[in-house]
């Protein structure tokens, strides 16, 4: 399936989905003026993939920042990973967060609390 | 010729009363309009680089940013459009952020239709009568059961800024009409 690749802006974060390398991230800033549209796609390319995913997936989120809205289709992401995982599949995410940043390690902690999946936190500096 | 000069006088006089005013009051950013992407864009990296400049810390810095955007996208959602007035159009306000000795303030003031005022009266002193776990309990139902408004809200704002600022919001709603008040937001960002 096409990879998506995507350059990050001051408000909108970078996206790699690229099945065939196994490499899925995402990174950056999110505040984009419009969060379906920016995040449609992305779901879309998860819910393909699904239908016959890698051995083992490996999901990044590397954000410094996101809003409110982005939240809640970062959620969307997280659940379609849980499906994923309770399909038999091998799933990992991994949350990571400037290790001075309180509140992104937070976020990580509640999404890890809200949805069933294994999940990494990392501190980078 | 003599009155214009005069009525330029007169205004001029006013920027100066203003100006003084704005920094008896130490705001340092104040803007009345739409509220749009681009205006919310050049408000936070305006923002960002005078606090970089001033060497805020970066967790101010990133709490200030938050609460701005915050803010911003509050009033670009949910201000409303009344027709019968010139100057309340949907998605305009006012947006000032103000920086004291031990905080930064942002304020923002839309115009609401009152069926909305109750409700939204309920949801802030819920807010704010709420401890820090309580709110985290909050957030986490919001954004399970939410769902995404049409103009890409998810409901999280206010208990965000909550979150993030840990003080209370600061809100009142001040009539304009029979129908119509005006509310204005008030949320303050520790420097230390």
């Amino acid at each position: 399936m096409e990879a998506i690749k995507i350059k990050g802006t001051e408000d909108t974060p970078s996206v790699i989905l690229d099945a065939a390398e196994n490499i899925m991230e995402i990174s950056g800033r999110s505040l984009p003026e419009d969060v379906s549209s920016f995040y449609g796609p992305i779901l879309s390319w998860l819910n393909e993939y699904a239908k016959s995913p890698n051995p083992k997936t490996v999901f990044v989120f590397k954000l410094v920042y996101f809003n409110t809205a982005s939240s809640k289709l970062i959620l969307d992401i997280l659940m379609k990973l849980e499906e994923l995982a309770k399909n038999g599949n091998e799933v990992l995410v991994k949350w990571l967060y400037p290790e001075d940043d309180e509140d992104m390690q937070e976020a990580g902690s509640e999404y890890a609390d809200i949805v069933e999946v294994p999940f990494e936190q990392i501190a980078y500096s | 010729m003599e009155s214009i000069k005069k009525d330029s006088k007169g205004f001029l006089e006013f920027v100066y009363e203003f100006y003084k005013t704005m920094k008896a009051h130490e705001i340092s950013l104040v803007y009345e309009g739409e509220i749009t992407h681009q205006i919310t864009k050049a408000f936070t990296s305006l923002a960002e680089s005078n606090m970089a400049k001033e060497e805020e810390s970066g967790t101010v810095q990133r709490k200030v940013f938050h609460v701005m955007v915050e803010c911003l996208q509050n009033i670009s959602k949910h201000a409303d459009d009344f027709a019968d007035n010139d100057f309340l159009y949907s998605g305009r306000g006012i947006f000032m952020v103000s920086k004291g000795e031990t905080e930064y303030t942002v304020t923002t003031g839309n115009a609401i239709d009152n069926s909305k005022m109750k409700d939204m009266q309920e949801m802030l002193d819920r807010i704010n009568s709420m401890d820090k776990e309580e709110l985290n309990e909050l957030y986490k139902k919001q954004i399970k059961e939410g769902r995404l408004s049409d103009k890409g809200g998810a409901g999280l704002g206010f208990i965000d800024i909550k979150r993030k600022t840990g003080k209370p919001l600061e809100y009142h709603f001040l009539p304009i009409s029979e129908n119509i008040s005006f509310f204005l937001l008030t949320s303050s960002i520790s420097r230390e």
